[in-house]
């Protein structure tokens, strides 16, 4: 069996490309960063191995760092909460993991399964169960499997400790999971429902991490050769260009616990004279484009809209996104799982409350 | 109102006094090593001026790069004790994990973490430990640390944790000097200890520095109380500055913005900076510098600290031509513009040499300007156009031509016609906009926090209230207080629709008598 060593150049790699498949959530990797560099200056090194190399009756961690964002700006993150989230859940279910997974590749949650497998001395399989960033529990390709979304593990540092040990669908362990994790402070490091090789191999998202550290790669390549890190993006990820402008308007408001709004960029260079309209549930969902009065949709979930810092190639999250920012929107292809008729309706514009039929940016 | 700016630049010291809202007399003189000496002698040939020496000065108002430079050159920090409040949270990222390694070896004295902190709520995360904080303050004593910084989770939201800290501290070292990160900041515990730490490290040289600016002062004919200019275009006292150095690291910047908007009386223009090696362009919004919307690095570390949004590029009044293809830039001659430039009989052809030569401006021996060629004097002005063009063109937030106010010792590069610009607006005085910025400047009073169960319009006029009581603590004119910035972000996942709000205001100083 292949065990890939993932090297710290490659971790670095990683936080730039999973804050752009973050889709302008899952908040900054930065803060889980700054731990693998800590852990791999202490001699810890974590590996990547295939999700084909697990047996179909080994259990796998799926994991994810849950709770606002802000509050991860002063409760920072520490490794060593995620691997307690997962040893809580081995307890539990009296069985050890064979490998840690990523719930979600997009943002920090990118990088919290290598935090636990440091700890752990497991492995990272290359795969997560969104291939971007969602906000709710029942966005993932797991529940598009049906696949069960019990138990729950969630741990807080002062040594509070919870199991959702049954609940009756996806969207139950969201809503009974949300409190707990509002009580811990709004913020919770989890270890979800466990998966077994099988389900995995058939329906977890495959090779995202390694995905994401090829991005990122290429944007830093870019950078250092002074070469338009965009263009790099697209390249490696088969990505379309959907407009370049500067953001004039940004209107956020809260509503069901999740930051919704509506970002407005005006148009420069071949898009001058035009103007798009993203809207976004913590992740941009729609974006539509206006030529002169009509607004017609251009781009929509599960497709990734991502929002680029024109200059940099970095991402803009929903909640740092400022006027005056000058960016490039991007559409990058979405997972096929979430492209079949049960897919769209976990993730397609009607599941974000848009009545509208998706239409995929790479349909011909 | 009568004020006296002053700007210590890498070259030279500008000192201004302005009066009833008009320059009187604006004086440069080289800058000292010693910072001081430089001010002595702008405040002495200032004196010098009849309209100076009649009448008492309401305040003398410094701008400085000094503290800025200390960090980036690594020199004047003082070793600092790190005490975080904020266990058991945060324990794998302890305070310096995200320093350049040659700054963390100069600063870190000593690092301890303690339980303590809140949630974003106002529920304490832990109980304070105070016997384990008395056992730090023994242990900081006995290492002989004078400088210490304390930072605690949501410091910003509830400070009660940090100043308890300092109690305790002040109690076993009287004498130590103490930052407290809410002092500084907003929410990003990293980013506001950073602040706290690298403020803590500088308490030694901005004491030293600033008893050297009241002694210049107290040595001059001018009798008046001394502030410094901080990051957003407003004062602090002598006191706060000497408290919070790091308040003043991108204070040049913003007062030559802040002096072009005066002097042009524009409110909403773009304004170039044309200096000897460099040009800042920047926007500026209702008077003030349009700030940064990410994070700021200082001498590597980062930091949150509200910084104009500006674009430098390479090009100024000592910017090297080389030829074939012809280049503007980026190496300057710098300070050595007066040996080397051809203007004055030096052997470098500079872009001031091509200036003089079009017959744009009267510097040195115009004669010796002869020797560059008309074609080669319009392609220099051209190419230092070309690169204007682009970074106005960078610069710009909103599509269409703009008002571009040139200043800066170089501002005679900046052609009358730019692509992208409607108007040049040229200013008296603009050679010296950086010390009219310090002379205008304004208090402020600031404030960030997270409210829920409110009305969005509650929640602002909570925050705007707190902001107007901070900036009158800070010597601002009640009445003359306007709100310069509002900015409220929804959070996601919180409950009880949590806002977080950010609020600004600023107005004039009050007179002595007020």
């Amino acid at each position: 069996m292949d065990l890939e060593p993932i090297t710290l150049d490659d971790i670095e790699c990683l936080a730039v490309g999973a804050w752009i498949l973050g889709t302008g959530g899952g908040g900054s990797p930065y803060l889980g960063l700054l731990n693998m560099r800590r852990l791999y200056a202490e001699g810890h090194e974590v590996r990547l191995m295939s999700p084909f190399d697990l047996a179909d009756d080994d259990r796998v961690a799926v994991v994810s760092n849950m709770g606002a964002p802000l509050v991860g700006q002063e409760r920072l993150a520490d490794s060593r909460n995620i691997a307690r989230a997962v040893e809580i859940q081995e307890d539990y279910l009296g069985r050890k993991f064979r490998a840690v997974m990523s719930l979600e590749i997009g943002g920090g949650n990118g990088i919290q399964p290598l935090m636990a497998a440091a700890h752990l001395g497991l492995p990272v399989v290359d795969a997560d169960t969104m291939g971007r960033a969602y906000p709710e529990a029942q966005m993932t390709s797991v529940a598009v499997g049906g696949l069960m979304p019990y138990p729950c593990a969630l741990y807080d540092p002062r040594g509070i400790e919870a199991v959702v040990t049954k609940v009756p669908d996806w969207k139950w362990m969201e809503r009974a999971s949300r409190k707990i994790c509002v009580e811990m402070g709004s913020i919770a490091s989890t270890c979800k429902a466990p998966r077994t090789g099988a389900e995995v191999k058939a329906w977890a998202i495959h090779f995202t991490v390694s995905k994401a550290i090829r991005i990122g790669r290429r944007v830093r390549e870019a950078q250092r050769r002074h070469a338009d890190p965009i263009a790099a993006i697209l390249d490696e990820a088969q990505g379309r260009q959907l407009f370049r402008g500067k953001v004039v308007d940004v209107a956020r408001r809260t509503t069901e616990g999740f930051l919704r709004g509506r970002a407005t960029i005006e148009g420069l260079d071949e898009d001058r004279g035009s103007r798009l309209e993203i809207a976004f549930q913590n992740e941009w969902v729609v974006a539509w484009k206006a030529d002169g009065g009509d607004m017609a949709p251009i781009a929509m979930s599960p497709d990734l809209i991502c929002v680029l810092d024109t200059v940099t190639g970095h991402a803009a999250g929903t909640e740092t996104i400022r006027y005056g920012m000058r960016v490039t929107v991007v559409a990058l292809p979405a997972p096929p799982v979430f492209l079949t008729p049960k897919g769209l309706d976990h993730v397609g514009p009607r599941a974000f409350g848009y009545d509208l039929d998706f239409k995929s940016v790479f349909e011909p | 109102m009568r004020r006296i700016g002053i700007d210590v630049g890498g070259t030279n010291t500008d000192a201004v006094l302005l009066d009833a809202g008009s320059v009187v007399h604006a004086v440069k003189t080289p800058t000292t090593p010693d910072v001081t000496g430089g001010i002595l002698t702008a405040l002495d040939l200032l004196g010098r001026h009849p309209q100076v020496a009649r009448g008492a000065i309401d305040g003398v108002v410094i701008g400085t790069t000094h503290f800025v430079n200390a960090v980036v050159q690594r020199r004047g920090l003082a070793p600092v004790a790190a005490l975080r409040i904020g266990l058991p949270t945060g324990a794998s990222l302890p305070p310096f994990c995200d320093w350049p390694t040659d700054l963390a070896a100069l600063a870190r004295g000593a690092v301890f973490m303690l339980e303590g902190g809140h949630d974003y709520d106002g529920r304490p995360i832990m109980p304070f430990d105070e016997p384990r904080m008395r056992e730090a303050a023994r242990q900081i004593r006995g290492l002989g640390l004078k400088s210490v910084a304390i930072s605690s989770v949501f410091s910003p939201l509830d400070p009660s944790h940090e100043e308890r800290a300092r109690e305790i501290l002040l109690e076993e070292c009287p004498e130590a000097a103490v930052t407290l990160s809410y002092q500084l900041g907003r929410i990003g515990l990293l980013e506001r200890e950073n602040a706290a730490l690298l403020n803590a490290a500088l308490a030694d040289l901005a004491r030293v520095t600033i008893a050297g600016f009241r002694a210049a002062i107290e040595a001059s004919p001018i009798a008046a109380p001394l502030f410094l200019t901080q990051n957003d275009g407003t004062v602090m006292s002598a006191e706060t500055a000497m408290a919070l150095p790091v308040m003043s690291f991108a204070s040049g910047a913003t007062n030559s913005m802040r002096g072009a908007a005066f002097l042009s009386g524009l409110q909403d223009a773009m304004v170039v900076d044309v200096g000897g090696t460099s040009t800042d362009v920047g926007q500026l919004r209702r008077g003030f510098p349009r700030e940064a919307n990410s994070v700021v690095e200082i001498g590597g570390v980062r930091t949150l600290f509200r910084m104009p949004d500006l674009l430098s590029i390479g090009l100024g009044g000592g910017s090297i031509v080389t030829g074939a293809p012809l280049r503007v830039g980026p190496a300057s001659v710098g300070y050595r513009l007066t040996e080397e430039a051809l203007v004055f009989g030096g052997r470098t052809l500079t872009a001031t040499d091509a200036a003089v030569a079009a017959g744009l401006v009267q510097i040195g021996d115009t004669a010796k300007a002869a020797a560059v060629s008309r074609a080669t004097a319009q392609a220099v002005l051209d190419a230092a156009r070309e690169k204007l063009e682009d970074a106005i063109d960078r610069v710009k937030t909103q599509a269409g031509a703009v008002t571009l106010i040139a200043v800066g010792g170089g501002a005679f590069l900046v052609p009358d016609r730019l692509q992208g610009v409607s108007e040049v607006v040229r200013v008296m005085h603009g050679d010296c906009a950086n010390a009219v910025g310090a002379a205008i400047a304004q208090v402020s009073g600031e404030t960030d926090q997270v409210y829920s169960e409110m009305t969005r319009e509650a929640a602002i006029a909570a925050a705007t209230a707190q902001a107007v009581e901070r900036a009158v603590a800070a010597g601002a004119e009640r009445s003359s207080l306007e709100t310069v910035d509002v900015e409220d972000m929804p959070l996601a996942y919180l409950p009880g629709n949590a806002l977080r709000v950010r609020v600004r205001v600023a107005g004039a100083m009050r007179g002595r008598a007020g």
